[in-house]
Parts: structure tokens; sequence; C-alpha cells
């Protein structure tokens, strides 16, 4: 029907900037290992994993070589056979240092990986699924790299109803999660079995935005009978895939201010995260590498690529020719990815796409800053529903605390719409981000 | 592997940008204003094109002279001065003499914008601000008209086009016998309705035969001019929209309880400069809120002042007041329309 998009599932405001997912038709290829691959011991949120191999160790593709330090915490593990080099502090993404064991690979090191005992899912019970969660080092695939097994175990004063499968990657560029639910149909839903099991939902709804019609009918085709999980069509909108946007559109309620999912009844995974599940829980294995997306104006071979965790960036980009004007390198999606300033560190769990921007596609973004001119677009866009104009006002004029107290400033999760649409090229977001960090000082203080 | 040396830059999300700019909007807001420019000096001839080019001209320059003495560097780029000027030019009468326009200009971007600290900062429309200080100074002369489709215009200037500056415009009694125009009362259709009571018809105001301002005889072409803008998202459609709608609405409300005493709703609306205040005024985007709900009470307070003023009070014209008053209303009714935030629980206690 023609008036389709306007019943499509959605939430208010949000923008379209144009999409860019070429990749999305290409089928994910596997990337040679790096003569070297470095883990860092803390891809995740929460505390560092604990390394237990040494310098000098031989290590098989699978093994354990790290394993949790706590609850909030998870494993790593060796992705290719080789000898431990060093455990040692490193560059990371972050422009941080920190632990990392560097493994030299063998030169003919097998694509075949070490797996344990086989897990069941009708055997387990919610705990021990989720003990086998956190033994696959699995971390939230979409940017967040938050344990998963946490996220199932919400307190118990708060019953689970839906499990939220977030395939939207609203992100222009961005198309892993799109792959993933193309290729891997069958390993998403036995996933999100497991994730239903081990948090307890009856339901499961998949969003995925409706410009990924292949993905949509490759799971509708594997859905089991009993209708306890759908797949849902939302509509292509920036930015639908952020958790308070999908719930709205999903389950049409609102997250109230300050609460966290599972408040409601609700945990949403993404649908990397739970196609990797999917893939890794059956046979015990380790998350050891994962799908990401290279593209942007200065890749020569862009695509989605299994990358081994540990990667350098500089082996990824070479491979996917990146040009030599290459002027910004970008992790994650052009809205909220984050650029980084060095190649030298290691591809790890959070990484879902590195975008490269040449000199030529720079110039176009970059206009002359000028005061606001109050058109009113970001309000018009904001889709938490603030008042990014005056916010930026009173950034500039250094009113943090007001911000804070009267304009809703923690509820700004950084999407990027209001700087997206400023005519003025105010870099509203990076104001905001700013004003926040001065903010917790203070309240620190 | 070669490593081949990368220069990389840092920079903050959002890494894309939208293509709309100030600059390109600015700029498409003067390609709007130039077809009722045109339309105004094919009806006035010589002497609405000069005026046009003076009042600009004098706009940009004042500009230029504050932007570079405030450390601004030339801020003429962003297009917002020349679109003060152009809008000033329409709001005058054609045979405005060309020293009181430079004074309206200058008036205009001085008081109205550099004042406040230029673009974004003025909490008054410039042009607006430059034509009510001449309303002040020159009162009798920006109240005098003369005939559209005057068959020499495009030979010679009207007689007060050329006043000498700081010197009592000259009379143009003699030329606008000369152009030979029947009924030629020098009245403006406002004017006429407040004392003599008399009303035109629509076609009247849309075959641009009516005496006013030049921006203000050319509904259907602001109108057109208004849409383009509106539908590239250059404007917001939601003003232009709550002014005429509200005014409408008012005027046909008194119409119908006392018809003998209050014209019909098109008469309001297409008088005047009404609709050039609607589309291109109150739409500024510096001075109207940025709330949605903020902006339709906005152009409602446009639409009701304006029918309030002409109906009952001293002024036989009410748009620009009308203009004033609710931009300097616009930062209040910001405060009171805040959106809804996601997720709010209760509404925030308000201090």
């Amino acid at each position: 029907m023609i008036l389709d998009f306007l019943f499509k599932p959605s939430f208010a405001r949000g923008i379209h900037p144009p999409q860019f997912k070429e990749t999305g038709r290409i089928g994910i290829r596997r990337m040679p290992f790096a003569p070297r691959l470095t883990v860092p011991l803390s891809q995740h949120l929460g505390k560092p994993a604990r390394a237990i191999v040494r310098p000098g160790q031989e290590v098989l593709r699978g093994e354990l070589i790290a394993e949790a330090d706590g609850y909030v915490s998870v494993p790593a593990h060796a992705p290719v056979s080789g000898v431990v080099e060093a455990v040692e502090l490193r560059p990371t993404l972050s422009g941080e240092w920190q632990q990392c064991v560097v493994i030299r690979a063998y030169e003919f090191s097998t694509q075949e990986v070490l797996f344990g005992e086989p897990v069941d899912i009708d055997t387990l019970d919610a705990q021990q699924i989720a003990q086998a969660v956190q033994d696959t080092g699995m971390v939230g695939l979409g940017g967040a790299a938050f344990p998963t097994h946490v996220k199932f175990a919400a307190p118990k004063e708060y019953p689970i109803e839906y499990l939220l499968v977030n395939g939207c990657e609203c992100e222009p560029f961005l198309t892993a999660d799109h792959r993933m639910m193309v290729e891997w149909p069958q390993q998403l839903v036995a996933g999100i079995r497991f994730a239903m099991k081990g948090c307890g939902a009856k339901r499961a709804l998949i969003g995925v935005e409706d410009n990924k019609p292949d993905a949509i009918a490759a799971i509708e085709k594997v859905l089991p009978a009993d209708g306890s999980i759908t797949v849902h069509a939302v509509r292509t909108k920036y930015p639908q895939g952020a958790e308070p946007m999908l719930i709205a559109a999903l389950l049409k309620k609102e997250l109230p201010a300050g609460q966290r999912p599972y408040q409601i009844g609700v945990v949403m995974q993404n649908v990397g995260t739970l196609a990797e599940l999917g893939r890794l829980l059956p046979k015990r294995q380790g998350l050891i590498e994962r799908v990401v997306t290279v593209a942007g104006p200065g890749i020569s071979k862009p695509g989605n690529y299994l990358v081994p965790i540990g990667t350098p960036l500089r082996f990824v980009l070479e491979y996917a020719g990146a040009p030599h004007d290459a002027v910004e390198v970008i992790l994650g999606g052009p809205m909220m990815g984050r650029a980084i300033a060095s190649l030298d560190v290691p591809v790890t769990k959070a990484v879902s796409g590195i975008l490269v921007f040449d000199r030529s596609a720079m110039q176009k973004e970059r206009g002359k800053v000028h005061p606001c001119i109050k058109c009113g677009e970001c309000v018009n866009v904001c889709p938490k529903g603030l008042n990014p104009s005056t916010l930026g006002m009173l950034a500039a004029k250094r009113e943090y605390e007001l911000m804070a107290e009267r304009y809703h400033l923690d509820g700004c999760f950084e999407c990027g719409c209001c700087s997206y649409v400023c005519p003025s090229n105010i870099p509203l977001v990076q104001q905001f981000r700013v004003a926040k960090d001065i903010v917790r000082e203070r309240q620190a203080a | 592997m070669s490593k081949p040396t990368l220069q990389i830059e840092l920079r903050t999300a959002p890494h894309v940008h939208a293509p709309r700019s100030v600059e390109n909007i600015m700029l498409n807001v003067v390609l709007a204003l130039l077809p009722i420019c045109f339309f105004s000096v094919w009806q006035y001839g010589l002497s609405s094109a000069v005026l046009i080019f003076t009042v600009t001209a004098t706009c940009l320059a004042t500009e230029r002279f504050f932007s570079s003495k405030s450390g601004k560097g030339n801020t003429l780029g962003d297009w917002s001065a020349t679109i003060t000027g152009l809008l000033l030019a329409l709001t005058l009468p054609p045979s405005f003499p060309l020293w009181m326009g430079v004074v309206a200009g200058f008036a205009s971007i001085a008081l109205g914008k550099a004042l406040f600290g230029g673009l974004g900062f003025n909490p008054f429309n410039p042009a607006l601000i430059g034509r009510a200080f001449v309303q002040a100074a020159f009162p009798s002369t920006i109240a005098s008209f003369i005939p559209a489709f005057a068959q020499q215009r495009f030979v010679e200037f009207a007689p007060s086009t050329l006043t000498a500056p700081m010197m009592i415009p000259a009379d143009n009694a003699g030329w606008i016998k000369a152009a030979a125009i029947d009924a030629f009362t020098g009245a403006t259709p406002l004017g006429r309705w407040k004392f003599e009571n008399f009303t035109y018809s629509a076609h009247d105001f849309l075959s641009g035969s009516v005496t006013a301002a030049a921006g203000e005889t050319s509904a259907i072409l602001i109108l057109l001019c208004g849409a383009y803008l509106a539908l590239r998202k250059f404007m917001d459609w939601r003003i232009p929209v709550a002014v005429l709608g509200s005014a409408a609405l008012l005027a046909w409300a008194l119409h119908l309880a006392v018809p003998a005493r209050y014209p019909d709703p098109a008469f309001v609306l297409l008088s005047g400069g009404l609709m050039l205040g609607a589309v291109f005024m109150a739409t500024d985007m510096a001075t109207s809120p940025v709330t949605p709900l903020g902006v339709w009470i906005y152009g409602a307070l446009i639409g009701v002042l304006t029918v309030v003023i002409r109906y009952f009070g001293g002024l036989t014209e009410g748009v620009m007041y009308a203009i004033l008053i609710a931009n300097a209303a616009a930062p209040l009714i910001e405060q009171f329309t805040q959106p809804r935030t996601y997720g709010a629980t209760k509404k925030v206690a308000e201090k």
C-alpha cells in the first residue's frame, strides 16, 4: 500500500541521512590473519579479563587466553594459533594503553576453531545459560560492548516480558547486522531462543528497518511456528536503533527518564550479538572474530569482513584498500562513531564498522560556523524531544547547571541529529558532551 | 607490505552533515524575494527600482561596516543583510525619497541588528525596525503613494524620489496627473476602508491595481514564492498558516457579527502588508520561537494583533507592530512551550 509508511512503527522526529549501504549487497568475506594479533584484555565495560597465558606459550585458535575477573567481566580467547609474544601495555582504540596479549600467528594457521562441550538449550536453566554466555566472552556487538550475560540477569522484582532484538542498523554505511540477518537467520533465531530462556522473556520482537526487506524475508522463513518470535518492519529513520526509540516503535511505550529497560520488563539485544551467540553457544566456542563493515568514500574494496579480534586496524585498511590521502578514520557509524588517532591499534569486539573519509568527502562536510539563527530544525529532529537550540546557547554561556536542571541535558544520548541538521554548523553534540562531563565532575566534587 | 602514510584528522561525531546551511537558506530567501521585486519594478518603474537598489546597498554597506568593526570579518556572505534590504524596500512606498531610504536601511541594520550582536542575536526583525524608524521620522511621506502602471514610469522618476537629502519631498501631484490614471485617491485600501468604509474586491488586489507599498500588491506572487521556500524547507510553513489562518478566522467572526462594519476575510488577507509580513517577515528565523507549539502561538498572535490594530486601533495598518510585538513575546512563548521530553514522567516543576 502506498500509505504504508504512515503506519510503520516508528518514533517521533528523527532524520533521514543518505544511506550509503551498498555493502549490504555483498556477502560476508573472511579476512586473512595478520602476522601479529593484539588482544586487549578490556574490550568490554567492567573489569578487565585476567591473562592466563605467558610469553612463549603456544595457543590454539579458540583457546582461552584470559578469564573473566568477576561478574561484570568476560573472558578472551585466542583468535589465531600461534605463540604468545608478550602480555604488556599496548595502545588501544580509546587512545589508552591497556594490557594486551600479543600473539604471533603461525604462518599457516588453520581457520578451524577449538571447541568445547556442546550447550543444549533444553537441559540448561537460565543461570547456566548466562554462565555459558559469559564463557563465550560475548559483549554487545552494536558498539556498547556491555557484557551480554549481565543484561540477561535483571533483578528479581522486575520480571522480563519482552526480548527486543535490534536489527535496525540505522547508522549510514553500516551493513554488518544486515548481512548477518541475511546469511545467518537460523543462528539468529537460535541465539534469540537462548536469550529468551536466559532472561525469562516469553516474547521476542525483532525490529528491522524497512530498507532491509531481504533480511526480514530471510528471518521470516526460519521463525518458529509457535509465534513467540516475530519480526517487525520499522520505518527507516535515524536513530531508530537507539534503545529508547526502538522501545517506542515496537512496544508503543516510553522508557521513563532515568530508568533502565529491565524496569519496564524489556531486555534489548543487538541482532549481531544474538546471531553470534547462536553460532558460538552450541559448540561452546569463544568470540574470536566479528563482522565489521569496512566502507566509506575512501575504500576501494568495501564490504563486510569477518575480522579476527586483535587484527591491527592498519592491516584491515590495507586489505580493504584505503587511499593514502585518507583524512578521517571512524569506528562505528558516521553519526555516533569516533574518529581515531592511530592505525596501530587492534580491532576489538566493539567495532561494528570502520569508515574512511578522504579529503574530497571531508571538505564537503565542513562549513563555516555561524551563530544560531534559531531556525528550530534541531528541535524538529531531536528524537528525545529536547531543545538543542536553547541548550546550545546555554552551553556557549557556560550555564551547565541550568542545562541539566531545566533542559534535560541528561536525556541526550548524543545521536547527533541536531548537529547533523544545524545550518549554522554548530557542534551541538560536542557542546553537550562537554557540558555533561562538567556537570558530572561538579556533582562528584 | 609497504606502509602507506595516512594523514588522519580527528573530529567529533557526527561526521556527516545535512546539505542545508545558513548561506543556502538565506540565498534561497533572496531568490524568492526577487520575483516580488521585479513585479514591483514592473508596476512602479524607475522609482521603485532605484529605491530597492539604494535601500539594499545601504543595508549591505552598514552590515559590512559594523561586522568589520566588531571583528567578525565580512559577513555579507551569509546573505542576511540582503534579505533585510529587499524586505525593507518592499515595505516602503515606491516614491519614497532615496535619502530617506538610506536612513531606513541604516537604521534597520544598525539599530535592528548590529546593536544586538549581528545575525541570530537580533530580537526584532531588522527590516521592520528600519520601517518603524522612518514611519516615526517621516509619517506623512511614508503614507503618500503613486499609482501603479503610470505611463511614464519607465521614463522618468517620481519627483519625490530624487529629493535632496534632508529636504522635504517634492510634490508628486503633477506626475500623478500626467499618469492619467482615473480615480487615483492616494490612499491605501486599508485607509479608505477605515476612513471612508470603502472596500475593494479581491480582484482589485490580485491584479495589482490598488495603491500600496511596493511589496503589498502581489498576494499571489508572494504566496508562490513562499510556497517555494516552504517546499524546499527553507521556511517554516506553520508560521504563515498560523498568521493568515488566525487573521482570517477573527475577521470572519467579526464580519459575521457586524457585516456592515467589518469587511470579509478576503479583504483582510489581501490588503496591506499582511501577506508579505506573514510569509517573509514573521518567518524570520532569528525572531520567531523554535518550539513547535510556540510557532503556532506566535503566528496566531500576529494574525490576531493585526486585525485588532486594524479594526480597533488608530493606525490603518497593523502588521508591522503585530510582528514586532510578537517578536518581543517570542522568548516568553518559547519558555512556556518547551517540547515534551521523551520519557518525562511528570512535568518538571517550573521555577
